[in-house]
C-alpha cells in the first residue's frame, strides 16, 4: 500500500516538473549537441564544443526572443550511447534541434529518431556520403569525403603522379575517400596497383607500409581518422618511404590543424585537400582563428571547429527566419539554401540533398611563423558531393 | 621479406617486454592481473610527459619509466593487491578490470584522449638497408634499438630467474609460501619485491612501445587482448615460453597483414586458437610444473 502511494506521489512530482518545464520551454530554445569528449575522437568533440560556445558567445544566446541553451552530451564515439541519449534529450529535454555527432555510425544510428521526431539533425562532423540520405531531416555543415578525395584525383595526374597506392581505414569514410579518389583517379590516367584497408583499431601501420614501399608507387593516397594521421606520418618516415621517392597524399584529415604542429618538420610538403585551413588566406578566417586561440589558450581551430562554428549558424539563422513558428519543419525549411561566408571561404546547403556545397582547396605543409600549416595554393570551386550525384 | 621478418621480431620483442610481467604475476604469483595494461601505460605517459613537458632525453626517461611504475606496482601491491591473493580468481580479475576502467578515466581526465606523440632522438629515427630485392633488410634504426633492449632484459631475467638467491626463494614462496615463511624467506617482501619489478617491466614496455604502438588513454584496454594471447599461448611457467610465443606472434601478425592485407589482424587470433587446441596448457609447460 505504501509502495502504491510512493508511486502515485513519484507520479504527481513528475508531472508538476513536467508542467514547470513546459512552461520555461516556451521560452528557450534547447540545441542538443552530442560529441564524443571523451575517448578517441575526443578532439573532435572538444574543438566543435569550443566553437559552438564561441558562436554563441560572439552573437549572443536571444534569438527571435528565445533564449538558447546548449545541452552537451558525451557519447564516448559508440553509436547505441548517441542514440540513446539522442531519445533522452527529445523526450526529456524536448530539444528542438539535435546537432554534433562524431563519426558516421553515430550519425546513421539516430537519423530515423529524427524522422520520427520532425527534428532536424544538423551533422557538424561525421563525413560519409550517404548520411544526408539516411533522414530528410539531416542537414550537414562539415563535408564529405568524396568532396575531398575527388580534388585530389584531379590534381594528381596533372602533377606527375601516376601510379598510386591507397591507404584507408576500414570503416565508412575510408570506403568512401577509397572508391572517389580511385574513380576520379584512374578516369584521369592514373593506376591504382592496390587498395590496403587497415583495421581501425590495427594501429601499427608497419606492415602496410612496408608493402607501399615494395610496390614502388609515385604516391601513397591516405585517408586515417584525425588523430591517427600523425602515426602514419612518422611511420611513412621512419621507413624512409620519402627518400625512396613516395610522395605523401591524404585528405586533409591527415594534417589535421589540431596536431599538425606535434608532426615534426617530417610533414613539410605533404599535399592534402580539405575544404578547411586554420592559415585560409581571408579576414573572416582570421578574426575567427583569433578569437578560438583567445578563448581556447593552447588549441587551433581545425575543420571539426569549423564545422562546429557554421553548424551553429546555421541553426541561429534559421531560428531567426522561421521566428520559432512551424516546429521543427520550419526550421528545417530555413535551413535549407542558406548561403553565407564561413571562415572556411563561401558555402552553401544544397536544399535538394542538404548537404554542404563548398570549395576545395588544394595545401602544402609549409613553415609560418615557426609553425606548421597547411598552406592552400589551389581552389576548386562550388564541389558539390560526388556522392549525391547519381 | 627479410625486412618483413625483422618489423615481426621487432614487434614481437616489444610484446614480450609488456607481457612478461604478466606472466610473472600470473604463472610466478599466481594472481590474474587485468590491470598490467595500465601499468604499461603508466609507463608510456611518463615517458611523454617528462619529454614534452620537462624536456628530458628520451634515454633517461626510459628508466625513470621503469621506476615510476615499479613505484606505483609496489604502492598498490602493498595496499590493494596483497588482500586480494587468497581471494578466487574471479574477483582477481574483477577487481583488476575494475582498476584498468579507473585508470583509462584518470589517464582521459588529466592528460586527454588524444594520441601522443614522441619525438624520438635523431639517432633512432633512420634506417638501415642491407641486400637487394626480395633477400633486402631494411631495419628501422629504433626498432633494432627495442630488439637490443628486449633481448638484454631477457637474459637478464633469465638469469636472476633461475642463477640467483632471489629466484630460488622466488619460487620457492610460491610453491608453498607457509613452508617458505618458515624456512625464514620473508615472502611478503619476495612478492613485493616481484610485483614491483613486473609493473617496472609493462611500464619499460609501455614507453618503448608508445612510438610504435601510439599511446592513448585506451592503451590499458586495447593490448590487454594481445598480453593475455602470448601469456596464454606460451604457458606462464617459464619466461622462455613467452618469449618465443611473443616472437611467434609478432611475425604472424606483421607477416599475415603483409601478405593477406584483407585479413590483417584476424591471423593472430587463427593462431592462437590452433595452438590452444594443439596444447591448451600453452606452448612450452613444463612437466609437473606448476
Amino acid at each position: 500500500m505504501h509502495k502504491r502511494l510512493f508511486l502515485h506521489a513519484t507520479a504527481l512530482a513528475i508531472c508538476g516538473l513536467a508542467a514547470t518545464n513546459a512552461i520555461a520551454q516556451s521560452n528557450t530554445f534547447k540545441i542538443g549537441l552530442i560529441l564524443p569528449m571523451t575517448g578517441q575522437q575526443a578532439s573532435t568533440g572538444r574543438q566543435i564544443e569550443a566553437a559552438a560556445k564561441l558562436y554563441m558567445a560572439q552573437n549572443g544566446d536571444t534569438v527571435a526572443g528565445k533564449k538558447v541553451e546548449l545541452i552537451v552530451k558525451d557519447d564516448t564515439s559508440v553509436p547505441d550511447v548517441t542514440k540513446r541519449l539522442a531519445q533522452e534529450l527529445i523526450v526529456n529535454n524536448k530539444v528542438n534541434v539535435l546537432a554534433g555527432f562524431g563519426i558516421t555510425p553515430s550519425a546513421l544510428a539516430t537519423a530515423p529518431l529524427a524522422t520520427q521526431s520532425k527534428t532536424p539533425l544538423v551533422v557538424m562532423a561525421a563525413a560519409t556520403s550517404s548520411i544526408t540520405e539516411a533522414s530528410p531531416y539531416v542537414v550537414r555543415t562539415s563535408f564529405t569525403l568524396p568532396q575531398a578525395s575527388v580534388a585530389l584525383g584531379d590534381w594528381a595526374p596533372k602533377n606527375g603522379i601516376k601510379k598510386v597506392v591507397t591507404l584507408v581505414s576500414d570503416y565508412g569514410p575510408g570506403i568512401d575517400a577509397e572508391k572517389y579518389f580511385k574513380e576520379r583517379f584512374i578516369f584521369n590516367g592514373g593506376q591504382v596497383p592496390e587498395s590496403l584497408r587497415v583495421p581501425l583499431r590495427g594501429p601499427d601501420f608497419a606492415p602496410f607500409l612496408q608493402k607501399v614501399r615494395d610496390l614502388k608507387p609515385d604516391a601513397l593516397f591516405v585517408f586515417v581518422p584525425s588523430g591517427a594521421g600523425a602515426a602514419v606520418m612518422k611511420q611513412f618516415l621512419e621507413r624512409g618511404m620519402d627518400k625512396a621517392g613516395i610522395k605523401l597524399i591524404g585528405t586533409g584529415d591527415l594534417t589535421d590543424d589540431d596536431q599538425l604542429n606535434d608532426m615534426g618538420d617530417g610533414a613539410l610538403g605533404v599535399v592534402t585537400s580539405h575544404h578547411y585551413s586554420a592559415a585560409h588566406p581571408s579576414p573572416l578566417n582570421q578574426k575567427f582563428v583569433d578569437a578560438f586561440k583567445k578563448a581556447n589558450p593552447g588549441l587551433r581551430p581545425n575543420f571539426m571547429a569549423v564545422g562546429g562554428y557554421d553548424g551553429m549558424r546555421v541553426i541561429y539563422e534559421a531560428l531567426k527566419t522561421s521566428k520559432g513558428q512551424g516546429g521543427g519543419d520550419g526550421l528545417l525549411a530555413a535551413m535549407k539554401g542558406q548561403i553565407f561566408e564561413s571562415p572556411r571561404g563561401p558555402m552553401f546547403i544544397d536544399a535538394q540533398t542538404r548537404d554542404v556545397v563548398q570549395n576545395i582547396y588544394l595545401r602544402k605543409v609549409e613553415k609560418k611563423d615557426g609553425q606548421l600549416y597547411n598552406i592552400e595554393f589551389d581552389v576548386i570551386k562550388d564541389v558539390k558531393d560526388p556522392g549525391k550525384a547519381k | 621479406m627479410l625486412t618483413i621478418l625483422f618489423d615481426g621480431i621487432a614487434y614481437g620483442m616489444l610484446l614480450f617486454i609488456l607481457s612478461v610481467g604478466l606472466a610473472v604475476t600470473m604463472g610466478l604469483m599466481n594472481f590474474i592481473n587485468l590491470a598490467h595494461g595500465a601499468f604499461a601505460m603508466v609507463g608510456g605517459y611518463i615517458t611523454v610527459l617528462l619529454m614534452q613537458k620537462m624536456g628530458v632525453p628520451f634515454l633517461l626517461c626510459l628508466p625513470l619509466a621503469f621506476i615510476g611504475s615499479a613505484l606505483l606496482g609496489g604502492v598498490l601491491e602493498r595496499t590493494l593487491y596483497r588482500p586480494l591473493y587468497h581471494k578466487p580468481h574471479l574477483d582477481q580479475v574483477l577487481f583488476s578490470i575494475g582498476l584498468t576502467f579507473m585508470a583509462v578515466a584518470c589517464a582521459d581526465y588529466f592528460i586527454g584522449s588524444s594520441q601522443q606523440i614522441v619525438q624520438l632522438p635523431e639517432w633512432l629515427k633512420g634506417r638501415t638497408e642491407i641486400g637487394e630485392g626480395a633477400l633486402m633488410l631494411g631495419m628501422g634504426h629504433y626498432r633494432v634499438f627495442i630488439i637490443v633492449v628486449c633481448a638484454a632484459l631477457t637474459v637478464g631475467l633469465q638469469y636472476v630467474l633461475t642463477k640467483t638467491r632471489f629466484g630460488s626463494q622466488l619460487r620457492a614462496s610460491v610453491d608453498d609460501q607457509r613452508v617458505a615463511a618458515g624456512m625464514g624467506i620473508n615472502v611478503n617482501m619476495i612478492f613485493l619485491g616481484t610485483f614491483a619489478v613486473g609493473s617496472g617491466l609493462a611500464g619499460l614496455g609501455g614507453a618503448l612501445g608508445a612510438e610504435v604502438l601510439g599511446l592513448e588513454p585506451t592503451f590499458a584496454l586495447k593490448y590487454m587482448t594481445y598480453f593475455l594471447i602470448v601469456v596464454a599461448v606460451g604457458g606462464t611457467s617459464s619466461i622462455t615460453g613467452p618469449l618465443l610465443a611473443a616472437l611467434l606472434l609478432g611475425i604472424a601478425d606483421v607477416a599475415g597483414k603483409y601478405y593477406i592485407p584483407k585479413l590483417g589482424g584476424f591471423i593472430v587470433y587463427s593462431l592462437m586458437i590452433l595452438i590452444l587446441i594443439w596444447r591448451p596448457q600453452g606452448l612450452f609447460v613444463r612437466k609437473g610444473g606448476k
